[in-house]
């Protein structure tokens, strides 16, 4: 991400699988409680399935497939989080599945590290940024990678 | 009203029109060089972009229009007839108008020179070849009373706010000084007290005595841009009476100036004869019926699809409420749902009809098409049209626009022969295309025929067997055989001119229109000609689909697409997978079980049904749990993301607010036509 420096940034924070992530909250158009989705066979297991938001029709993306995470059902914590990311130059409305929404917090820019290139299960480029946040680690994720 | 719009946006959008007008009359004229009202039409569309241009900063297309409508000036006056050539000069100036107003950066200004050069040079030749007609209003000197002149009395008043819409009266006044000798009388009557005063509005009226060697319609030219925001009278004077006493000729003017404090309490008109007010009237209703007649409005496209967006939604909340209302029987709400459900399908129906346009605006480009071909390729081409008021989809006729250039180029360069080939024929020497449109069922054709030469089956043959697109000797029906001319790299032009090479070829054509889920049929006679039909939906907003259910999950298929639905037997549903074939009245048809290839898990129930969908001539069965039924909604795009799944062409949201994918079904053919092969393969090597 290439963002103008500031010295803090608004961000949702999210849980899913026992990690915390944070997500730009300019690019959060809305969370919803979760709905009826349909599955779409042949598509990306990242995106498995297409909701209804306001008679629009727009993909669910599942974060945990792309950080390997074991599968998990939909609770009453769950929710859908509607953020509008630009994908191939074009801004897209995606729906992210979340096992708990926290808050909308300050993020201290200063404590944004680069991910570690090694000693992570995850794939680096799917991490914009590592924080900190009350004694936490945080992921940022880079959702036009992750969605790529 | 948008308050935000541009205004130069609203000048390039109107002088589109005008623009469009103007060609049209210049065709038109093509063919009824005698017609005083094309001339005219053409004139004022000229007009008024030049009036407009100046007024929102064109500078250089007012400057070019006025060049060109001096020019053209001479055809109304009669001293040059508008003859092909002029025509041909005529419609290049009216492209570099549209050139300078959507292009400016890219438009040079010289070509306008050359433009108008040559409009220069034809009058002069036209001058050489007939010097008698010109001496006569030309060489006449404007404003000096000559034995033909004639007197005129005008009476007008402006809509109060005609200042505010730039209209400036007083140069008005000089362009009638400029016509001829001219008295003005200004009337105060209706100026209110300045407590009351609108600084901006128009209080004023005048009466004018114009003695003028111009006909009558260079008044009417004098108030062309305002002619809508005024009243006008204007009445022919006894020559005599004007000349001998002006005054006792305008008793309007008279009685205002004489009695300003009478006229204030009274109409302005009212010491004017009895007539002069049902003249006044008759003008009134001519205004408010050409109001009628215009009252449209502008819409960005993406508004209506906002509005379509929301229209969606509503039907899904309405369709909710009519179940809410339904299970808790509470009384009146029952009613209350059903009314809404009434007035939102009325409201979707609306909705779609906005979107809908007359395809005439289409055929109105061809005309020009063909004229320039007609020239181009040295064939006389005539072109008759019918249908333009068949409806279709905006944005469908937007996307047609590119195809049928194509395919009309086609005709006349392909299809039609020359004026000697022709004649050996034994067809008269101009050839004849064809455009129709018009509605079948919930689909619109659109014919392009000539009657040209026809399609050559052998020479496709040749041509698609040296380019290894079919086996030599191949079995393959005409009908089959003139699909071939779709194929990409399927060419039989000997020689590439230029009007072929747009690096369009008619592979992008069929292309097109498959992605507008339409289809085309192509008929041909040898020696009587060729017709190329294009079939496609109403709308590409909206689709009937048959509702189906596999496993839990609910899909809709065009309905377009759909040719019967039977039930799958139990021998047929439980015989070996290797041979998925269904015998429907004696033809084998092959079957897709939708439950395998959507890899859904667990047992299919137990009565399957087949639904038989044909892509062009093939015909396979989609093996389904359960059909719902029929089912019309808006059809929504998928994102980006699921761009790579074939097997769906869209998604719609049902009643309930859930989402059902619209299966796509040529690919979902190509797809199980895959997995057969494979299929059939593995079991080869289990063997």
């Amino acid at each position: 991400m290439t963002e103008v420096e500031e010295s803090s940034r608004q961000v949702l924070m999210l849980g899913l699988a026992g990690e915390m992530f944070a997500l730009d909250a300019r690019q959060v158009r809305e969370i919803l409680d979760p709905i009826p989705v349909t599955r779409v066979p042949g598509a990306q297991p990242y995106v498995s399935s297409v909701l209804n938001v306001r008679g629009k029709v727009i993909p669910l993306a599942d974060l945990r497939v792309r950080f390997g995470m074991p599968p998990a059902s939909i609770t009453p914590d769950s929710r859908f989080i509607v953020v509008e990311i630009e994908l191939a130059g074009e801004p897209t409305t995606v729906g992210i599945v979340a096992d708990k929404v926290y808050e909308v917090t300050d993020l201290d820019t200063s404590t944004l590290q680069k991910a570690p290139p090694i000693g992570m299960r995850w794939r680096p480029e799917f991490i914009a940024a590592i924080a900190k946040w009350k004694d936490e680690f945080i992921i940022v994720p880079n959702m036009q990678q992750i969605l790529n | 009203m948008n308050e935000n719009a541009d205004p130069a946006d609203v000048f390039r959008q109107e002088s589109a029109e005008l623009l469009e007008q103007l060609e049209q009359a210049l065709l038109d004229l093509e063919q009824r060089p005698g017609d005083h009202d094309l001339i005219d039409t053409a004139f004022r569309a000229l007009h008024t972009i030049k009036g407009s241009g100046a007024m929102f900063g064109f500078e250089q297309v007012a400057a070019f229009t006025h060049e060109f409508e001096s020019a053209f000036d001479r055809v109304r006056k009669g001293e040059a007839a508008p003859d092909p050539e002029l025509i041909a000069v005529a419609l290049n100036a009216k492209d570099f108008i549209r050139a300078q107003i959507e292009r400016p950066e890219e438009t040079d200004a010289v070509i306008g020179v050359c433009i108008l050069a040559d409009l220069r040079k034809l009058f002069a030749d036209a001058e050489a070849r007939a010097p008698i007609e010109t001496p006569e209003s030309a060489a006449e000197p404007p404003g000096k009373p000559a034995a033909k002149t004639t007197t005129w009395r005008l009476g007008f008043r402006f809509n109060k706010d005609v200042l505010v819409n730039g209209s400036n009266p007083l140069l008005l006044l000089d362009e009638l000084r400029g016509l001829g000798d001219c008295r003005v009388t200004v009337h105060c009557d209706r100026v209110p007290p300045l407590g009351q005063m609108e600084p901006d509005a128009c209080y004023l009226e005048w009466d004018v005595v114009l003695t003028m060697a111009h006909p009558r319609s260079a008044i009417d030219d004098v108030f062309m841009f305002v002619a809508d925001d005024m009243e006008l009278k204007v009445e022919a004077v006894d020559e005599a009476s004007a000349i001998m006493a002006p005054e006792a000729a305008t008793p309007i003017a008279q009685a205002a100036v004489a009695a300003p404090e009478s006229a204030a309490a009274n109409p302005p008109t009212g010491a004017a004869p009895a007539p002069a007010h049902a003249e006044h009237a008759g003008a009134l209703a001519e205004t408010s019926a050409k109001h009628v007649e215009t009252s449209t409005i502008r819409v960005p496209a993406e508004r209506l699809d906002e509005m379509m967006d929301r229209v969606g939604e509503l039907v899904i909340a309405q369709a909710r409420l009519t179940q809410l209302a339904s299970k808790e029987g509470a009384g009146g709400a029952k009613g209350v749902a059903e009314e809404i459900e009434r007035l939102t399908s009325a409201l979707r129906d609306a909705m779609m009809g906005i979107r809908m346009v007359p395809i005439g605006s289409l055929f109105g480009r061809f005309r020009r098409l063909v004229h320039d071909l007609s020239r181009d390729l040295g064939k006389e081409i005539d072109l008759t049209t019918a249908g333009e008021e068949t409806e279709l989809d905006k944005t469908m006729i937007e996307r047609l626009a590119d195809p049928l250039v194509h395919i009309i180029r086609n005709a006349a360069d392909h299809g039609l022969e020359d004026a000697e080939a022709r004649r050996a024929a034994g067809k008269p020497p101009a050839g004849h295309i064809n455009l129709v449109a018009r509605h079948a069922g919930a689909e619109v054709l659109i014919s392009v025929s000539e009657d040209g030469r026809g399609l050559d089956a052998r020479r496709i043959r040749a041509k698609a067997e040296e380019n290894g697109l079919i086996a030599a000797g191949a079995a393959l029906a005409d009908a089959e055989l003139h699909q071939l001319i779709f194929l990409p790299g399927f060419s039989t032009a000997k020689e590439v001119s230029a009007l072929s090479g747009r690096g369009v070829g008619l592979d992008v054509v069929k292309r097109t229109i498959e992605g507008m889920r339409g289809s085309i049929d192509v008929a041909t006679r040898p020696g009587q000609g060729t017709e190329i039909t294009l079939r496609l939906p109403l709308t590409l907003a909206i689709i009937e689909g048959l509702l189906v259910r596999v496993a839990d999950a609910r899909y809709a298929i065009p309905l377009t697409a759909v040719e019967e639905c039977v039930e799958l037997s139990e021998a047929d549903a439980t015989r070996s997978k290797g041979r998925s074939f269904l015998n429907i009245r004696g033809e084998l048809v092959p079957f897709l079980r939708l439950r395998e290839l959507f890899d859904e898990p667990g047992e299919p129930d137990a009565h399957q049904k087949v639904v038989i969908v044909a892509v062009a001539d093939t015909r396979v069965g989609l093996v389904v749990d359960q059909i719902i039924g029929s089912h019309q909604t808006v059809i929504k795009s998928l994102s980006k993301l699921h761009a790579d799944v074939p097997s769906f062409s869209g998604a719609t949201i049902l009643g309930d607010g859930a989402v059902a994918l619209i299966l796509d079904v040529p690919h979902l053919i190509a797809l199980g036509q895959a997995r057969e092969t494979r299929m059939q393969s593995s079991t080869a090597e289990f063997a």
